[in-house]
């Protein structure tokens, strides 16, 4: 139960941070990506307000467990495989298109409207492709 | 607006709060792909599969109570062409999962511990995304 609140207090401030920042305002993100004019940095200032809490964050998991029992995740990895940099380039592509990344997606579900949730349901429809493609890549490597 | 940059520092630290909690309370990376993707996968541990949800539900109801409840106004206009809609949900989608994470999880989440990984993802998506506003922009004639 405890665990379901940690998880309720996280997503309403991950969802309050993203209303307030403007990131769920798809023009902000574009102006950002967009270098020819008048560049928007506000993303520069997200993103630097974001990693300092949690730079913060990670410094104090060292030799502790999580509050609510079982272990923190484990190192990140460090390969470069091709899931890696593909993914993050068709992410890439994806997200200069329309502006929208994944937590500002469902951040702006309620007030989006139709081409929000046309958006949403077809994000969710290449996550449920990612494992397909994923076995494709693979079975390619393998043959290498 | 001038007041941009500090409401985007506002809801970056916000968002940076929200991953602490959620690693420092449950051990968990906040990853919006990666939770989201959590979702759709079928087997796993029915708890974390109900935080999972919780965490969702959070995201999506605090701006919307701001919004529809504080009447608190944002600028959010998501273009209405279906095309574009749906290529850049799908290419979004897939990326994401292919790379294991977003801009929740490599940017914020991943660099904040210094992870190679997450700093190449979020170079590669910058890249990527900033490459298809200037194709668009240049080659389309878009957001003139």
């Amino acid at each position: 139960m405890t665990r379901l609140i940690v998880a309720a207090l996280s997503g309403g401030l991950f969802g309050a941070g993203l209303f307030l920042s403007g990131m769920t305002n798809p023009a902000k993100v574009q102006g950002f990506l967009d270098l020819s004019r008048a560049w928007d940095p506000t993303l520069i200032f997200v993103m630097g307000g974001a990693l300092i809490p949690m730079a913060i964050a990670w410094q104090m998991t060292a030799g502790r467990v999580p509050l609510m029992g079982g272990q923190f995740p484990a190192p990140p990895r460090t390969e470069f495989d091709r899931k890696l940099i593909l993914g993050s380039v068709l992410f890439g592509v994806g997200w200069g298109l329309v502006g929208l990344c994944p937590g500002p997606a469902i951040a702006s579900l309620s007030y989006q409207g139709v081409s929000g949730a046309l958006f949403f349901i077809a994000m969710l429809c290449g996550m449920q492709l990612s494992p397909h493609v994923s076995i494709q890549l693979d079975r390619s490597t393998a043959n290498a | 607006m001038q007041s941009d940059w500090i409401w985007g520092l506002v809801g970056g630290g916000l968002i940076g709060l929200a991953g602490a909690v959620l690693l420092l309370g449950n051990g968990r990376i906040m990853g919006a792909s990666g939770i989201l993707g959590g979702l759709l996968t079928k087997g796993g541990e029915a708890t974390a599969r109900i935080e999972r949800l919780v965490f969702v539900a959070c995201v999506i109801a605090v701006p919307a109570l701001l919004h529809y409840g504080a009447n608190v106004s944002v600028e959010a206009e998501v273009t209405s062409n279906l095309g574009l809609l749906l290529g850049a949900g799908l290419l979004v989608g897939l990326g994401t999962r292919l790379a294991n994470g977003c801009t929740s999880g490599h940017g914020v989440c991943g660099i904040s511990r210094l992870s190679l990984r997450g700093l190449l993802a979020t170079i590669l998506y910058i890249g990527a995304g900033a490459a298809t506003v200037a194709v668009m922009r240049h080659l389309f004639g878009a957001f003139s």
